[in-house]
């Protein structure tokens, strides 16, 4: 039996990116993939016949430029094609419009405020100099605070000197930013509400907390992120939805010799002496290996793969605590033709950006009242696009797909999910759309209805968390996914994480996913 | 407007957002028909892009004499050209120095038509003397749409009810696209698979009906000069007075070149009769040419840190850009050479330029250095030469 160096367990855009580098090192590497295809999160299917769905995930927002040009990515396919404008709908009949152009998208604001429109230049400059600020903290692996070892000093070192760099004013944003919520800080910047009702939404994103909850501003930030490498343009919508990102990744691992086999779900991973040997299959087959790493969420990475006796209790203890709480689903729809949104007829150019259904602060908040107490939504927040009009290739010629976000779904719906339940939930997101595009049911052709128990069952992705795990502050940096763990490794030698449940955590952005390699084979050094 | 509007314009004057526009052979077409040419671009590799390509100059030449007339002017064999083929070809003075680029369509047994990015008609006939030939200038008769992008042969097989895939690259058919003649042909500026539609300006706004509508269902977009200038550097194709200097045109010697300094050494016949520049291009050839063409990917961890040096996040041109650029060896004190085209690829996520490099530095993965101007100051960011084209998709020719 062909004996590898490196298996890497799921095949997922992290696992795969891990597997890329590590061949790229030299090193053979196996990539086992439980589901037919690559991709996991981040996968384009074929639902309704001539019609692709990006089943989960559906715009890059954060893919790494480094790992695009490490890997050379537009060579094996990947092209980014720009996502620029956001319309919300408004419950009056207005909207607000981001448009790509700088003085459109300023006019429009000054319709609804002429101090807003002011403010967004400035607010745009803090978030500019916020994400600079937090940018190395992405490329890094976190040092461990409590610790004296040379390597965590260094870090903590750099990252000091790092922050004492930014000057006072710019400290205080960012502790605001760290502990505020998305509400009460863009309150600081803004009155228009339905400008900070779209705005804070990208900071409830695969949590289980609404706009005025504390942390949030946070995830405002790590959702600007990809703007700070505005000029590399690695955001918008990939040409052939999110599984062409996958594909492209895992076209280049192969490129580099990795072997990636689908239909090859792990069961255990092999251990003798506190050391990783290999895996064994769901088949029973036995792989060995020097090292394993498990892109899978830290619950099913440290407790199913794992025995329990391998791990110091009280690591199992804080992955048991470990929040996912997933919160988001996904309705995917074939459409006869594009709706028309009562606030903006016809078909345009807002059908080539995001509509983004957050008409004010209070109707994104009352979302997570449902959600709060078990329901879904009523009226859900929703982020849509409509791949079809930024790619065409996604739908038969002159037909449509459309992709919505759904946010709340509660993993731990009161009674459970049914399919009832699942169906339901799909009639209140089609309802809400219908109330600001009427007409718009008669459009539908086909509709995939995905709730969290959905992502959990078809991803693996535990309580259908999108981010592998809450990106909540208490679960970010060093604490991902635990305290004394967040460096990629595990307590049992050999075996390694990576993934969006590792920092820095979730989103098309393959950031554990090289941070990762590179750990291990500096290990192997 | 006090500049020529082609025939297209009844349709494209009203798209134009911004207004701007480009002058283009004392014509107008248009930069960008949105307010930035990003989507334009993508839609050249992604789906299909339109554009209104009338102010080429374009000649009929016909006659006994046709071909003899064309292979004393350009490098290429034309006399063995078949009827329904297109030639890309230079031509050159009698230093072997270019005069200008264009193609020749072989449309019947004595038709040809020529197109140039310079007036031609004088030169053609300086040429012409004693033989049977008709030389036309139908530039202003003739309206033509280039229609670039991986969807543009269904958009067209739709358009023109017929199947296009036997049409194979640089050849060229006639058609009828809703009852107007039309001649197709498979060639453009952009490197992908795509066609120009040529036809009597006459008909111009119908067809470009036609095609916009056909082309709707597939993500058609008109698009503007400045999104083909992206597309035309990632493919490694020149342009006349940015990348080189037309011989007639140079006041200094240095200000010339030879197809054989621009990459195009391809096109210069051995297999034919005297032509222009025959015998410099020969001995050229022989003792090898000073100049290579060529492409360069600038370092982007070397340009990032210029920029970090000042404390900002790395700039890119937003458009690209057509000025002399020093290159310079990995040491950065001997030039080497110069670009003369450069711009950021949205699809290869990469920075490039074209360049003009001494043959002894031109090996692909030679390290040079080309200078950037970082706020407000001179530096050097390293470069790996490339070899053209920077994209070649499968479909282009496929």
């Amino acid at each position: 039996m062909k004996q590898y160096d490196a298996i890497v367990i799921g095949g997922g855009h992290n696992g795969l990116v891990t597997a890329a580098y590590l061949a790229r090192a030299g090193k053979s590497v196996l990539v086992l993939e439980r589901r037919p295809r690559v991709g996991g999160a981040a996968v384009t299917e074929e639902i309704f016949p001539g019609f692709k769905f990006t089943m989960f995930s559906y715009v890059v927002s954060l893919l790494r430029p480094e790992i695009i040009r490490d890997l050379d990515l537009p060579r094996h396919g990947l092209h980014i094609l720009p996502l620029e404008s956001t319309v919300t709908p408004m419950e009056n009949g207005d909207y607000l419009a981001g448009w790509a152009d700088h003085d459109e998208t300023r006019r429009e604001l000054y319709r609804h405020s002429p101090r807003d429109a002011e403010a967004y230049d400035e607010y745009g400059r803090l978030m500019h100099f916020m994400a600079q600020a937090v940018k190395p903290i992405l490329g890094m692996v976190p040092p461990d605070p409590t610790s004296f070892a040379p390597g965590d000093l260094a870090g903590l070192l750099k990252l000091g000197k790092h922050f004492r760099g930014l000057g006072a004013e710019r400290l205080h944003a960012l502790v605001k930013l760290m502990t505020m919520s998305s509400a009460d800080f863009l309150d600081e910047w803004f009155e228009t509400d339905v400008l900070k009702a779209t705005k804070s939404a990208s900071g409830i994103i695969g949590t289980f907390l609404g706009p005025r909850s504390p942390g949030t501003a946070y995830v405002l930030l790590h959702h600007y992120m990809g703007e700070l490498d505005g000029v590399f343009r690695a955001w918008g919508f990939a040409k052939g939805g999110t599984g062409a990102v996958s594909e492209a990744i895992a076209s280049a691992a192969r490129s580099f010799g990795a072997e990636i086999r689908c239909d090859a779900g792990v069961s255990k991973v092999l251990v003798r002496t506190g050391r990783a040997t290999g895996v064994v299959l769901e088949n029973g087959d036995e792989l060995p290996a020097g090292i394993v790493v498990s892109s899978l969420d830290p619950r099913r990475t440290f407790l199913q793969l794992l025995e329990p006796e391998h791990l110091p209790s009280h690591l199992v203890a804080d992955i048991k605590r470990f929040k996912f709480r997933g919160s988001s689903g996904k309705v995917n729809l074939a459409l006869d033709a594009l709706p028309s949104f009562t606030c903006m007829p016809g078909v345009g150019r807002q059908h080539r950006g995001a509509i983004s259904i957050s008409p004010s602060l209070d109707y994104v908040e009352r979302a997570y009242d449902d959600a709060k107490y078990g329901e879904f939504s009523r009226r859900p927040y929703m982020d849509i696009v409509f791949p079809s009009m930024i790619d065409p290739g996604m739908a038969p010629p002159g037909k449509h797909v459309m992709s919505i976000f759904v946010q709340y779904a509660p993993y731990n719906l009161n009674g459970g999910w049914t399919d009832a339940k699942r169906e339901a939930f799909g009639d209140a997101v089609v309802n809400t759309v219908e109330s600001f595009a009427p007409g718009f049911k008669s459009q539908i052709l086909h509709r995939q209805v995905i709730t969290p128990l959905d992502i959990e069952r078809i991803t693996g992705l535990s309580e259908g968390n999108i981010f592998a795990g809450e990106l909540a502050l208490h679960q970010l940096f060093f604490l991902r996914p635990a305290p004394g763990w967040a460096k990629f490794a595990t307590p049992v030698r050999g075996f390694f994480q990576c993934g969006s449940g590792t920092h820095p955590g979730g989103g098309i952005m393959g950031a554990s996913g090289r941070l990762a390699a590179m750990r291990i084979l500096k290990d192997g050094k | 407007m006090s500049l020529r509007t082609t025939p297209f314009h009844p349709r494209t004057g009203p798209l134009s957002e911004g207004q701007a526009w480009r002058r283009w052979a004392g014509y107008v077409v248009a930069s960008s028909y949105e307010l930035s040419h990003d989507r334009e671009y993508h839609a050249i590799r992604n789906s299909a892009a339109l554009f209104d390509v009338s102010p080429l100059y374009k000649y009929l030449v016909t006659g006994r004499d046709a071909a003899r007339l064309l292979d004393h002017v350009v490098t290429r064999n034309v006399g063995k050209a078949k009827v329904g083929q297109v030639l890309y070809t230079p031509w050159c003075d009698n230093e072997g120095k270019q005069i200008d680029d264009g193609t020749i369509s072989v449309l019947g047994d004595q038709t040809y038509r020529m197109t140039s990015a310079d007036p031609t008609l004088r030169w053609l006939h300086l040429n012409a003397s004693g033989l049977d030939v008709k030389i036309q200038d139908v530039s202003e008769s003739t309206a033509a749409l280039s229609l670039q992008g991986p969807r543009s042969r269904e958009i067209l097989q739709l358009a023109a009810e017929r199947d296009l895939s036997s049409l194979k690259y640089f050849r060229l058919t006639s058609a009828k696209i809703r009852g107007i003649p039309v001649t197709i042909s498979r060639t453009g500026y952009t490197g992908d698979l795509g066609y120009e539609v040529w036809v009597d300006a006459a008909q111009a706004v119908p067809l470009w009906d036609a095609i916009a509508e056909t082309g709707a269902p597939y993500g058609i977009t008109p698009a503007g000069m400045l999104a083909l200038d992206v597309a035309r550097i990632e493919a490694g194709l020149l342009l006349i007075a940015v990348d080189y200097f037309s011989s007639r045109h140079a006041l200094i010697e240095s200000q010339k070149s030879s197809p054989l300094e621009l990459g195009l050494g391809w096109t210069v016949a051995t297999d034919k009769e005297r032509y222009n520049g025959q015998a410099a291009l020969a001995a050229e050839g022989k003792r090898g040419p000073a100049w290579q063409f060529t492409g360069l990917t600038v370092d982007w961890d070397s340009l990032e840190q210029l920029y970090a040096d000042v404390g900002l996040p790395p700039r890119l041109p937003s458009q690209a850009w057509r000025t002399s650029v020093p290159i310079y060896d990995r040491g950065g004190h001997k030039q080497l050479g110069y670009a003369t085209s450069g711009g950021w690829s949205p699809l290869l996520k990469r920075y490039m330029a074209l360049a003009h490099l001494g043959s002894a530095h031109a090996e692909p993965g030679t390290e040079v250095r080309m200078e950037v101007t970082v706020e407000h100051r001179r530096r050097q960011a390293k470069a790996h030469v490339t070899a053209l084209p920077f994209f070649n998709p499968e479909r282009k020719r496929g």
